[in-house]
């Protein structure tokens, strides 16, 4: 039997194309041959049987499959494991889960982001636990002389038709000194047989996390460990002109105190003044004692508040580049029977992981070897090699679980800080960030403002539809997620269209933040959306689907258009999402419900890491303005199969409640270059006291692909919950945070 | 400045500056790193311990101001048997964490929740649980672990939910 893909239509060759074009993928030969030599060398020396890099069988019997992704809270270490175990027929409670150094050559691609852990490994991961598990039924054929058709595997045991059967640990030995099938010699175990995935499973970490057990980067010591904190220049980009570093070299506990140039780059080596101390709590009470002259540089000349002004002055004037037109737009808005104008805006935002940044180094033997909770560890190495001049091969570097990536941790600033700081410490040292630092010095989810306008035709239709987004950039490009795209929904969908961007060139620091762009656009686009169905007297769900017009796939960027953004290059399946759409308005009860003043419903949906996501909030506001929100329906189309239940259901509540919070609190400011806010008193994020009261996740399994979770159910949130605002209130929401909003009504 | 303390039933001596915030002696000097570094202003509840029981941020509290006074870090909350504390339990029932760098502190307030009022409602939920902070928003969780671990519910099927 060959082997078949697990999510038809889309083939394996297909998939494995799609998981290229993501970054993550690679050929599975690669993890068998490659990784498996170098396993099947280690397990030599042991007696273990290990045919890939991933799995190891003792003699004992004892299973190790090996993570080989960051885990940062999105759950990976549990669930990739789980794909394998499925296929390899050992009981989940029989196997532990170790966390892989980074090897790409051992592993393939070890990046954490996008979304793509699962759709880059899920079929692969198959094949590597259904090959070792037939290897072991072999070795069990031969050692019964019979047909290996004739056996079958179960709870770590192979049984044959007679009967007669032979633990896992019994057919080890055996195992290992036979070849390796080709993949196409391999039957996988198939979805109707699944008894592990789709289950619900605590995290494997889990024991150590409820006992508080060393497991985070922060946590990690090492024998003559020493501790330092990196002071860096309160605006960004600033440079040392000078430090009283011989005063603070005389403080209680104070190893050392010494001035890192930085490499000129505001997301990479930053300038500033390392000391190093015999505990943590010495080095930052060294830092209150702190004396550094600054030069602050041009950035000082930049706030987010006049730009803000300088858009809505550059909003009325032609100008911006032009990311898509369609139609005549201007000649449609003066025909249409309605028009809407509105400016939407939100302002940048921290991404405030709860562990702060941090990263253990020790420079010893020609090697830079690293601890750090990390989610593109090449990035980390690539700055290594190339700030530090330290080649690929003396960097070593271990994987620390993350509390909490949300894009913060594919920046690797923090971690070349500690590489730079152990090349000049003759011990292993700890760097950790303050909370001050790490929102002082984070790499920010861009702002931006729109200036929409839109018209409707006699019976509601959308006609017309324009924008002009401001945005910010830094170095000449735009903030990760900060550019628009021209096929940005509801380009494509609408004759007379026009999309123009302007982007503000700063020297701010940004990245990457959940789900880059699809976060704030999604809420922009479906809260104009919404002004329009009202303006047209139509059900917002209703005029959704209309939009969509007849058509089941909308390619890229359309005939005729012109486009350009980083998503131009993806199709729209518009079944799937109107699929997705009826479904989750079906399990809300869309439109059958009545509510009292006060209260009402609002609805949502947004396409991204191969994600479709469609959502209702149902939300109470109170006469004094205070929003609760009741309850909150999503529907979820991510394939074919929910790997694990649990930590699927908890990435989805996790990202509206996160959702939740940026639109109720988020705000980060920037003045003369530098941050206002520095800590949770004055950055507040959401608590259990503003958690919904009900949550409900609802799968739709459809024939295709399985997709990851971490991202994609967040962006359709807020705008759900502010359409449910303006139904419950009249009250439209066009700026974050809501604190901007008077929901006071009577 | 030399000082003995009594954390999870042990005496412990530490020589550390007398203005040494307790979550840095546990981490540092004791090695007990299941309390957490959050904010260093009392404010997100990743650091909470008990002392004498009562829930307090090891962040702002310097271990001058220990004394005699009992403390528990999450290390110590389990039973010497090693069997888990019912709010331990249910986190591990439910699957309440996702990055679990917080869940330590959520533990501990949710551990003195339930020695105060065995039986909470879910206003009283909110309230005792307001000083911690879930970056990762395991919010719907951390009351459902409560609940599981007061009995007020059982584990559905199949666990986590």
């Amino acid at each position: 039997m060959s082997t078949p893909s697990l999510a038809q239509p889309v083939g394996r060759r297909d998939f494995l194309k799609l998981t290229g074009l993501a970054g993550g993928g690679f050929a599975l030969a690669f993890y068998i041959r490659s990784g498996g030599e170098a396993a099947a060398a280690d397990a030599a020396a042991t007696g273990d049987f290990s045919p890939n890099a991933f799995v190891r069988i003792a003699r004992t019997g004892a299973v190790t499959i090996v993570s080989k992704q960051p885990e940062m809270g999105q759950g990976v270490k549990t669930s990739l494991p789980m794909i394998i175990a499925e296929q390899l027929e050992v009981p989940w409670k029989d196997i532990a889960i170790e966390q892989g150094d980074f090897d790409e050559k051992k592993y393939g691609g070890q990046s954490a982001g996008g979304s793509q852990s699962t759709p880059s490994n899920y079929d692969n991961f198959h094949v590597l636990g259904a090959t070792v598990r037939t290897m072991l039924v072999e070795a069990a054929a031969q050692t019964w002389g019979v047909p290996a058709s004739e056996c079958r595997a179960e709870k770590a045991t192979v049984i044959h038709t007679s009967g007669k059967s032979l633990k896992y640990r019994q057919l080890v030995a055996k195992a290992a000194t036979l070849p390796v099938p080709a993949k196409e010699a391999v039957t996988l175990k198939q979805p109707k047989d699944f008894t592990l995935l789709g289950t619900r499973i605590s995290q494997f970490d889990t024991p150590k996390i409820v006992t508080g057990k060393s497991l985070f980067g922060i946590d990690i010591r090492l024998p003559g460990m020493l501790y330092a904190i990196y002071e860096k220049c309160p605006a960004f980009g600033g440079k040392v002109v000078s430090a009283n570093l011989n005063e603070i070299k005389a403080l209680p506990g104070v190893k050392d105190a010494f001035i890192l140039e930085g490499n000129g780059k505001v997301k990479e080596l930053v300038p500033g003044v390392a000391i190093i101390a015999d505990s943590t709590w010495s080095a930052f009470s060294a830092r209150k004692q702190l004396k550094i002259v600054w030069d602050e540089g041009k950035v000082v000349n930049e706030s987010w508040e006049s730009f803000l002004t300088q858009a809505k002055e550059k909003s009325t004037q032609p100008g911006g580049k032009t990311l898509r037109k369609d139609g005549d737009p201007d000649a449609a808005l003066a025909s249409a029977a309605k028009t809407v104008e509105a400016q939407y805006s939100y302002p940048f935002i921290s991404h405030a992981n709860l562990e702060p940044q941090n990263t253990t180094a020790h420079w010893h033997d020609g090697i830079m070897e690293i601890w750090s909770p990390i989610q593109i560890p090449s990035i980390g190495t690539g700055m290594v090699n190339r700030v530090l001049g330290i080649a690929p091969e003396k960097i070593k570097l271990h994987l620390s679980r993350a509390g909490g990536g949300f894009g913060r941790r594919i920046g690797a600033d923090y971690l070349i800080e500690a590489a730079a700081i152990a090349q000049k410490v003759n011990a292993p040292v700890k760097l950790t960030w303050s909370r001050e630092d790490d929102m002082r010095h984070d790499q920010y989810r861009p702002g931006g403002i729109h200036f929409l306008k839109g018209g409707v035709d006699a019976k509601g239709k959308v006609v017309a539809w324009k924008n002009h987004c401001f945005t910010f950039g830094e170095g000449g490009s735009p903030g990760s997620g900060g550019s628009l795209s021209g096929d940005e929904f509801p380009g494509r969908w609408i004759a007379n269209y026009q999309a123009d961007q302007t982007m503000f060139d700063t020297g701010w620091p940004m990245g990457p933040w959940r789900a880059p762009g699809s976060c704030v656009f999604a809420w922009v686009m479906h809260s104009f959306i919404d002004e329009l169905a009202h303006a047209g007297g139509r059900d917002p769900l209703e005029l959704r689907l209309e939009l969509f017009g007849e058509k089941d796939e909308m390619p890229a960027g359309n005939a005729g258009a012109t486009t350009k953004g980083k998503q131009a290059a993806a199709s729209y399946n518009v079944a799937r999402m109107r699929n997705v759409l009826k479904f989750a308005a079906e399990k809300a009860g869309w439109g059958k419900k009545k509510f009292a003043k006060g209260s009402g419903a609002g609805i949502a949906f947004h396409f991204s890491h191969r994600g479709f996501f469609a959502q209702v909030a149902e939300v109470t506001v109170s006469k004094d303005g205070q929003l609760k929100v009741d309850r909150f329906v999503t529907g979820v189309d991510i394939g074919a199969q929910v790997v694990n239940l649990s930590g699927a259901e908890n990435q989805v509540e996790g990202s509206v409640i996160d959702a939740l919070g940026v639109l109720m609190y988020q705000e980060l400011n920037i003045e003369r270059g530098r941050t206002v806010q520095s800590n949770f008193n004055d950055y507040p994020m959401i608590r259990i006291t503003d958690a919904p009261t009900k949550i409900e996740t609802h799968f739709l399994k459809t024939a295709f692909p399985t997709t990851g979770l971490g991202e994609p159910a967040l962006p359709p949130v807020a705008p759900a919950i502010c359409n449910a605002i303006f139904a419950a209130t009249g009250k439209r929401v066009r700026q974050f945070p809501l604190s901007r909003t008077d929901l006071r009504w009577t | 400045m030399k000082y003995t303390l009594n954390v999870n039933g042990q005496s412990r001596s530490v020589d550390v500056a007398s203005d040494t915030p307790l979550l840095w002696v546990l981490r540092d000097s004791l090695d007990l790193v299941g309390t957490k570094y959050g904010c260093g202003v009392g404010i997100c509840g990743a650091c909470t311990i008990h002392l004498n029981g009562v829930p307090t941020r090891a962040c702002m509290t310097p271990v001058s101001t220990v004394g005699k006074m009992k403390v528990t870090t999450i290390e110590g909350l389990a039973a010497a048997s090693g069997k888990l504390h019912p709010v331990q339990q249910a986190w591990s029932d439910l699957d309440v964490a996702q990055c679990g760098y917080c869940q330590a502190g959520q533990i501990m307030t949710a551990a003195a929740l339930l020695k105060d009022n065995p039986k909470p409602n879910d206003e009283d939920i909110d309230g005792a649980m307001a000083g911690n902070l879930c970056r990762c928003a395991t919010y719907m969780r951390i009351r459902a672990g409560i609940k599981l671990a007061a009995g007020l519910t059982t584990v559905g099927k199949g666990g986590a939910q």
